[in-house]
Parts: C-alpha cells; structure tokens; sequence
C-alpha cells in the first residue's frame, strides 16, 4: 500500500515523544481505577468500639464485631490460664505471639497475649488463620478441640486456651487484636 | 483543519435569525433575583480553599446554623481532614464530643436504642431527628440540612437571551462553579425592610436574593448581630461569606484535590496534543493531504 | 475496492497461530494497512474519539457500580460516599457524568459531519442505519443512567419522560397507562423503576458495543467516505490506516481530550442541574424540570406541538426520520462541498438544532413556543421536502477527477465547465 509514498522517518524523536507521553499518561491513568477499590475514607474511620465485659461470667465467651471480623472474649478459668501459661513457646508450630501491640518477635508465652494483671480476659480476632473460616469453641455445647480453645471445623485446626495454634494445618496463632482497658470491666478495641 | 467550517454561512444567518427572536423572548425573562458574583479563594483555575476562612466559617456555622440546620452528610473527621478547615485533630474530637446533638445506637445487649456522644467517624447532626420534626418545630418550615446546599444552589442567569451563550462560554473558559456561594452570600446579606406594596405572610421575612423574596428563615445574621472572631473582628459580610466558603467546602470537599491535580492534567493534555501534533506532521510531511 | 490483509507472520508459532485463528491477520488488515482516504478531516477523528468515550464509559461505570447501590434509600447517599469517600471517587464519578456530555458533543459532530459529506448515502445506508441505532441505544442509556443518583432531576426527569408512553391511553384507553405501570413496576416511579433502570444501564453499553462492531464493520466493508464524497479508486488516494490516520487519529483525541479535562476538573458540575443534588423527593416537583442538554432539542420538539400524543409522535419521528435519510437525499453527489444550495440548508438545520436545544431549555410558555414551532417545522422540513427536492433541481460544481487530483498541487483543477461526475452507486 505505502509502496509509492515515502516511508516516514519513524525514529522521528518527536514521534516516539509523543506516543511515550500518550502511553505514560495512560499507565498513570490506571491508578485512579485501582485505588478506588482500597477501603474508603469512611472504612478507615470505623476503627474503634468499646464492650462492656461485665455480663461475661468465669468460663464463658462473647463475640464482638469490629472492622466486619468477629473478635473472641473469653473470660478464662483458673485452670485454662494454668496450661496456657505452662506451654514453652519453643514447643509450639509458632513462635511469635501475634500481638498487634507487640513486635512480631514477641515469643508467643500466654503473658504476651494478655494484658497484665487482666490474664483471665483473652481477646482474639476469631478468625483461623489458615484460610480464614470462623473457629468453633465460643458457644457452650461447641467443641473446644483437643487443646480446650478452639477448633476450626473448615480443615481441622485446634487452638489452645491462648488462642495458639497447636495442631493442625493453620500456620499461626490467633491474631491479637489492639485494644486497651477504658475501665475496669470495659474494653475498647482498635 | 476543518474546512467545512470555512464554508459555512453561519454567522450572517445567526445574527438573521438573532434578529428576529429578540423582542419576543427578552419580554419573557427577568423572573429571577440578580445574584451579584463574589469573588472566592477558591474559583478560578488554580483556588483552593482558605483554610482559615473555613475555619471562621465552622465557626458560624457551630453558633448560628446548626441551632436549626444539619451537616449530615459532613463527618467530625472531614473537619481535621486534609482539604478542609484542618482543625486539630484532638480539638475535633473534643468538639464531637460536646457536640449537643447525639447520635442514636444499639440496639443494646438488651435490645434497647440508646443515645451517645458522636465520634469523629460520626456526622454532624442537627437538632431534628428527622424532616417532620423540623417542621412541627419550625412552624411548617423546613430547614434543610446544609451539607450540599452549596451545590443544590445556583444563580440563574437574568441577562438578556442573546447574550447568554457567551456567558454560558466565558463561565466554561474561566471554571465559574461558585454559583451556589454567590447565592448563600446574597442570601445572607440579602434581608431587608420589605417594600411598601408586599404583604408578607405569617412568620415570613423579605429577601431580595430569595426566589419570590419570601423567606421562612428569619435573618440568622444582622448588621448589629453578628458572630465576632477570635481575633475579635466580625462583620455581616464578614460572617456571611464565610459561612459561603464553608459550606462550598461542605459541598464539595475535593476541590483541592481536584484543582491541583487539573492542571497538572492539562498541561499534560497539552503538551501531549502538541506533541503528537508535531509528529502527526512529521509522518505525514511527505503526503499532500 | 477490494483489500486483503498484508500480514506475515513473523514466527513459528505465529503462523502456527495463523493458521487456526487469524485474529491477528484480521487487525492488521483493518486496522493497520487498511486504506483510507488521504484527504480526510479532522472531522473524520471523531470516530476514534467514540470508540474512546464508549470504552471509558464502561470501565468507569463498572467502577462506579462497585461502589454505587442502586435502591431509593441509599443511591443518592451512595453517590456521595463516592463523592466523598471513595479513593478517587470524586475523579471517576465526574468522570462518568462529564464523560456521557463528552460522548454526546461528539455523536453530535459525528452525524452532522455524515450529514454534511453525504456519508449516508449508497453503499453506506446500512452503516447510517446502525448509527441512528447506537445513537437510540445511547439515549435509552443515558436517560437510565441519568436517573441513577436519585436527585429531584433524577426523580422528575423519569417520571416525565415515562409518562410520555401513557399518550397512548389516547389512541386505546388504558393501553398507555398499563404500559407506564409496566415501566415503573408500580403506582408511581420508586426504588423499584431505580432498581430496573440499574440493570438496564449496566446492560444496554454491551448491547451499544455489539452494533458499534457492526457499525465498524460496515464502514470497513463500504470503505471511509471522505471531503470529496468520491470514491477511493487507485491506490494514489488512500494512505494505510498505520501511521497515518492513526497518528491523526490520535491528534484528534488528545485535543478533545483537553476539552474533556477541563470540564472534568474545572467545571465538573456545569452541565449537570443543581436540583440533582436535593435528594428525590416524591412530594415536591421542581419549578423548571429540563432534562440533559443533549435530550432538549428534541424535548422542544415535545413541547412545540399542542397535543400530547402528537408532541410524543413527533419526538419520536425527529429520530425516526434519520433512518431514511438515505433515500430521502436524491442529490447525485454525495459531499455538500460540492452542493452550493444545499449548504445553506445544511446550516440552516444545524441552527435549527442548536435553537431548538436553547429553546428545550426555556419554559414551554409565549415566544418560545412560537420559536419551537418554526424550527420544528423546519427540522422536518429539512429531511422531508429540502433533501428530497434539493438534490433533483440542484447543479452540483465540479468534482475533482479523483481523491488525489483533489490534494496534489495543481491537481485541484478540474477542466473548467466539466459536468459533475455521476458517482458509482
């Protein structure tokens, strides 16, 4: 077709300037379409909520929701803190306590995944860390797996009385979320 | 470029047909107030908001506004958020939460609603609970809620019919979309003694911004009551168009965002353009065309 | 003239390739050494230019209902959490409204450049045809996505434009009204109509991209008309699509896209009503209910006739009509360069759609209905009896001997006094 007109001078300088500029312009133009399915301004904003723990006897669990996950509260027994704390985290598939407030270093002993002075109150995010499902163990008839925590029935993780992960395919403890006591009996997390 | 455009008789025919419409369709204008054009930090090419002035802004809007008005669609964070009044984050805090209106939760664990202090993910509510308590309390009057009053406003155009396509051009070329600050200024500035041959109905007060000059919103603002600053200075006007200011803000809260990245668009589009202008040249220099 | 692919596969596996799906033969016969016209205009980018808008549409829009919810309580609070929250979401969203103004400014150039070139006529009555669809198509989606943010103009524009369909009760009782009811999925426009209008929206772009290959299809079966109307026919007068038409193209597009940009980040609200940003309230019509810019023409048209039915009719008909164009032109040549007396008629239609435009603006009340009258008579007019009776009375100029004769040097000149040239029909 181009046979009879001049081939044009196609390493022109201002030819390959204008189409790096077409193409880079459109390059950065694909950010605005991948940002905007990060969570917006306002799902940043919901990061706190406050729960009263008065109502939740010696033995017993709650759930609580915060950023659309469930967090586990368990008020634990004197005998559920015993074992917790007499595991070696040496002796555990992860070492590292999981604790948001905490540097991932932190050996994952009980001490390091409760507050202090407020051991019998465990606070986990209550999501198995495997592939995500939702462990059983919180309601009175669930069972709680072979290490009296938790168990995942999705592919058969059993946590401990600290939420650590002890059998099973899950690869790490249960996550420990940041929160503080706001008074004696109420927690605040994010 | 475009050689057809070169044939084309248009302009004698337009001003044929220009002619001829004149008098009858200028008889059926002039229905609207004349909004006088204000000028703000934040029109134009390359405005951003005057942090401060959204500031004093707020401040009106905390004193006078909020006595009947909501910002429902403003979250306390937008108020410590970059683009905005910027407050300090922990003064915002403070103010959610001494803010007098609370904001309804729960249910409960006992499955009750209950009222608490907002948070700074919470909007900024107004008195009212919803539209018909506003108006039991307003005698039948509605006070809207004030978050896009600034975009649900505009100025309508008053001039002649012949004239208005230019207008419509030069509000294009120089990025005029301050119309709704023009009109709460005027709106604001506008009460005034009513003129002898208009009666007003019960409750009601004479603006001369206000479509139909009859307004239900007494004047929230005077010339002998108005909100003093800080700093001790503080005016009608002052006041007045500074609550303008924040509610464009409250209106449309990217605008810095979006300022700052157009030109930087455009000086792209155009560099680009020419660019490509030259090199189409180049690669056609050797074909008549 | 007939054009087949230049393509060589360069590599093994590309002639592997070749040999069972030869998409890449395909493009490159379309699309890269495709011959096009070598005298053609800025005007002719305006197809380029579509394609653009039409695929920006979409990829905002799917963007945009990640984030939009499309029922009566939360699509207006939606729309400004996007505006608000969403990353970007202001960007996208003005985006999106400015974008459906962009791809209407440009439809509009399009099909009054067909117009003026005579681009309409034989061989290529088919590819006009599917252009008045993708414009019909175009309409129906904007009308739908218009009334997605739920503001008063969302609201009333709906129901107005619904009700045109009850004028039928004129013609069988009842038939408009059960017909209106059909639309709105209930007794009056609600979350409901919201709901459907979504999903329709979200839809009809696909079915728009389908008659757009069509509609490219054709053009490529017919060839690219030109400034000339003549046909392409040696090899002097078509360049390959690749640089050349391309590389204007390109052009073209990046200068629209100036327009586009400013009106995205410097007067993104301008073309939109400020009542769209009052929530829809059932309870409360706005005093002046206009629709979009690009729908006032022919909502004058509505409105300057008397009768409900008929103003519907003919609302109808001003889109109607342009499927005949075709055969409604009987002029022999096909650019209005070469048509002294039809040129005024052709501006004189532009002026007319413009006023008419200004006049769908107005309130339907004294002059401006008068106006609205005049030029809807001559909108009609235009197709019906100028077009028609023009072309059989009208001594076209001269026609240059062929594309190139009309852009070399000296080769303008046609013999003084030559007899136009019939043209292959």
């Amino acid at each position: 077709m181009a046979s009879e007109v001049e081939e044009p001078n196609r390493r022109d300088f201002l030819v390959i300037a204008g189409n790096a500029f077409a193409a880079v312009g459109a390059a950065i133009t694909l950010w605005p379409f991948i940002s905007q399915m990060n969570p917006d301004a306002g799902a940043q904003a919901l990061a706190s909520v406050e729960i009263d723990l008065s109502p939740v006897k010696e033995g017993q669990a709650i759930t609580a929701m915060w950023r659309g996950k469930p967090i586990f509260i368990r008020n634990r027994t004197p005998e559920e803190i015993k074992t917790a704390e007499a595991m070696n985290p040496a002796d555990l598939p992860d070492h590292s306590a999981r604790n948001d407030m905490l540097p991932e270093t932190t050996p994952a002993l009980d001490a390091n995944r409760v507050k202090k002075g407020k051991e019998n109150w465990l606070i986990l995010i209550g999501i198995c860390t495997h592939l995500g499902c939702i462990p059983k163990g919180q309601a009175m008839g669930d069972s709680k797996g072979d290490f009296g925590g938790w168990f995942c029935p999705c592919h058969g993780s059993h946590y401990d009385t600290s939420g650590r992960i002890r059998k099973g395919p899950a690869p790490r403890n249960l996550e420990v979320p940041p929160y503080e006591f706001v008074s004696d009996n109420k927690i605040k997390i994010g | 470029m475009m050689r057809a455009m070169k044939n084309g008789p248009l302009a004698a025919l337009a001003l044929l047909v220009g002619a001829a419409v004149a008098p009858a369709a200028y008889a059926a204008g002039g229905e609207h107030a004349h909004i006088e054009r204000q000028e703000w930090s934040f029109g134009g090419f390359t405005g951003q908001y005057d942090k401060a002035q959204l500031q004093r802004g707020f401040q009106i809007y905390k004193d006078v506004c909020s006595a009947c008005h909501g910002l429902k669609r403003v979250r306390f964070r937008n108020l410590f958020e970059a683009g905005g009044p910027e407050f300090p984050e922990d003064a915002v805090k403070a103010l959610a939460n001494e803010w007098p209106n609370k904001i309804t939760d729960g249910p409960d664990s006992e499955g009750k609603m209950f009222e608490r202090e907002p948070k700074a993910f919470d909007p900024i509510l107004g008195p009212f609970k919803n539209d018909n308590e506003a108006r039991a309390a307003q005698n039948g009057a509605l006070p809207p809620d004030l978050s896009l009053i600034a975009r649900a406003r505009n100025v309508e155009y008053t001039g002649t019919w012949w004239a208005h396509p230019f207008s419509m051009l030069r509000d294009i070329a120089t990025g005029y979309q301050e119309g709704g600050a023009d009109y709460l200024y005027a709106l604001l500035t506008g009460y005034h003694e009513a003129p002898a041959d208009v009666k007003l109905g019960e409750g009601m007060s004479y603006n001369v911004a206000f479509p139909g000059h009859q307004i239900g919103m007494p004047a929230p603002l005077a010339k002998d009551n108005f909100v003093t600053y800080q700093d001790g200075t503080g005016s009608l006007d002052q006041n007045s168009r500074d609550v303008a200011a924040f509610l464009s803000w409250a209106a449309d809260p990217s605008l810095n965002a979006r300022k700052s990245l157009g030109w930087l668009v455009m000086l792209y589009l155009v560099v680009t353009t020419g660019l490509l202008y030259v090199g189409k040249r180049r690669i056609w220099s050797s074909i008549p065309h | 003239m007939e054009h087949t692919s230049s393509y060589e596969p360069k590599s093994a596996f590309g002639k592997w390739w070749d040999d069972r799906l030869p998409v890449a033969r395909l493009m490159h016969g379309q699309f890269v050494d495709f011959p096009t016209p070598r005298n053609l205009n800025y005007l002719w980018t305006f197809g380029g230019i579509l394609t653009f808008c039409l695929v920006a549409q979409i990829v905002t829009g799917i963007v945009l209902a990640m984030h939009y919810q499309p029922s009566a309580h939360e699509a207006f609070n939606s729309v400004e959490a996007i505006r608000r929250d969403v990353n970007f979401g202001w960007l996208l969203r003005n985006f999106h409204a400015v974008g459906a103004s962009m791809f209407f400014i440009a439809v509009y150039i399009h099909i009054f450049r067909g117009l003026y070139y005579g681009s309409y006529k034989a061989p290529r009555e088919v590819l006009w045809i599917l252009g008045v669809l993708i414009f019909l198509v175009m309409m129906a989606t904007a009308f739908m996505g218009y009334a997605l943010p739920w503001g008063q103009m969302s609201f009333w524009g709906v129901t107005v434009i619904t009700n045109l369909f009850s004028s039928l009760n004129e013609i069988i009782p009842g038939v408009g009204t059960a017909i209106v009811e059909w639309l709105w999925g209930g007794y009056s426009v609600s979350g409901t109509t919201l709901n459907r209008f979504f999903a329709l929206h979200y839809l009809l772009p696909f079915v728009l991209f389908g008659i757009v290959v069509l509609h490219i299809w054709a053009l490529h079966v017919a060839g690219q008309n030109n400034p000339t109307g003549l046909d392409i026919k040696t090899k002097s007068d078509a360049v390959p699509m690749f640089p050349y038409a391309v590389a204007k193209d390109a052009v073209g597009l990046f200068a629209f896209l100036i327009l586009f940009g400013w009106f995205v980040f410097y007067v993104p609200d301008y073309l939109g009503h400020a009542d769209n940003y009052i929530e829809a309230n059932p309870l409360v019509t706005p005093p002046h209910i206009v629709p979009e810019w690009y729908f006032l023409p022919f909502y004058a048209i509505l409105r300057a006739i008397p009768s409900k039915l008929g103003g519907v009719i003919a609302m109808f008909s001003a889109i109607a009509v342009l499927l005949f164009v075709p055969w409604l032109d009987t002029s022999r040549v096909r650019s209005a360069k070469y048509r002294p007396l039809y040129k005024w008629f052709f501006w004189l239609l532009v002026i007319s759609a413009v006023a008419l435009g200004y006049l769908g603006a107005k309130p339907a009340e004294g002059a401006y209905v008068t106006w609205s009258r005049i030029f809807t008579a001559y909108y009609f007019a235009h197709f019906l009896i100028v077009m028609p009776i023009l072309g059989l009375i009208e001594t076209p100029t001269a026609l240059p001997k062929s594309i190139s004769a009309s852009v070399l040097p000296g080769g303008s000149g046609t013999p003084q006094g030559a007899a136009a040239a019939p043209e292959t029909r």
